[in-house]
């Protein structure tokens, strides 16, 4: 599976469009990580609980689009983006989207 | 009074720690920034042209980064009068150029020559008492190019 944010693959025919995938992940971390963070904002600094939770979340979400891309029998998805926002405090959601298409 | 004493000392040690935590990882970034000086990172949608075929594979980088408490009260303050709020500049300046880095580092991993069609996105995720800004995060993500051996 090819996974970009490029609209062509250099040296590869895109041979069929099968539209958009989504997967999207809405994760917490548990109330430890979030009293560490709320120390953090005093001292100033990385809060490495919520970057991880970040990369977590962004993991999750990009499995959950190339499954999708693979269901529909896609092996490459194209044109790739992230959007996040934060649902309630101390969690975020991560929604990748993309086109899904056949490469030759 | 007691309110006052630990008002004062939360600024006094929002002060020295986040001072001390800001130059160091300016200190970081900027040797780091060096090291990486041979990846372009380029926000162009579209490739060069170019006689080699290489490989595309997505890389990203993310950094959530705190303010201290001295400056969310300079923030405050600033609020008042109006203008530039030059802590939390600095804030998302580091912040940007951390998440950057770390995507950079990835495509380096990778063995890639450049990052192509860069996007930054930036959330906050933690809001602290009345919904002032606490924290911020940003994702940094591009294409890493690999030439074809």
């Amino acid at each position: 599976m090819v996974v970009t944010n490029i609209e062509i693959i250099p040296g590869k025919r895109i041979v069929e469009h099968l539209g958009l995938v989504q997967g999207s992940s809405v994760r917490a971390k548990h109330v430890g990580r979030d009293i560490m963070a709320s120390f953090k904002n005093i001292f100033g600094g990385e809060l490495k609980g919520y970057t991880e939770l970040l990369q977590e979340s962004r993991e999750e979400a990009m499995d959950r689009m190339i499954q999708q891309a693979e269901a529909v029998g896609a092996n490459a998805v194209l044109n790739v983006r992230f959007s996040t926002s934060s649902v309630a405090a101390g969690a975020a959601e991560l929604f990748a989207y993309g086109t899904a298409v056949v490469l030759e | 009074m007691v309110d006052l004493i630990v008002f004062i000392t939360l600024l006094a040690l929002g002060y020295g720690f986040g001072r001390y935590a800001e130059t160091r990882h300016y200190k970081s970034i900027i040797a780091r920034e060096k090291e990486l000086q041979n990846i372009p990172v380029i926000a162009s949608k579209f490739l060069p042209v170019r006689d080699k075929p290489s490989d595309a594979a997505l890389v990203s980088g993310s950094v959530v980064i705190s303010v201290d408490y001295f400056k969310r009260f300079l923030a405050g303050l600033r609020n008042l009068v109006g203008g530039r709020v030059t802590s939390y500049e600095t804030l998302v300046d580091r912040a940007r150029r951390e998440a950057i880095l770390r995507m950079k580092e990835e495509a380096k991993a990778l063995g890639a020559h450049m990052v192509f069609n860069v996007k930054l996105e930036t959330s906050s995720i933690h809001k602290g008492r009345r919904n002032a800004v606490g924290s911020v995060e940003v994702l940094a993500y591009g294409t890493a190019l690999t030439k074809h051996r």
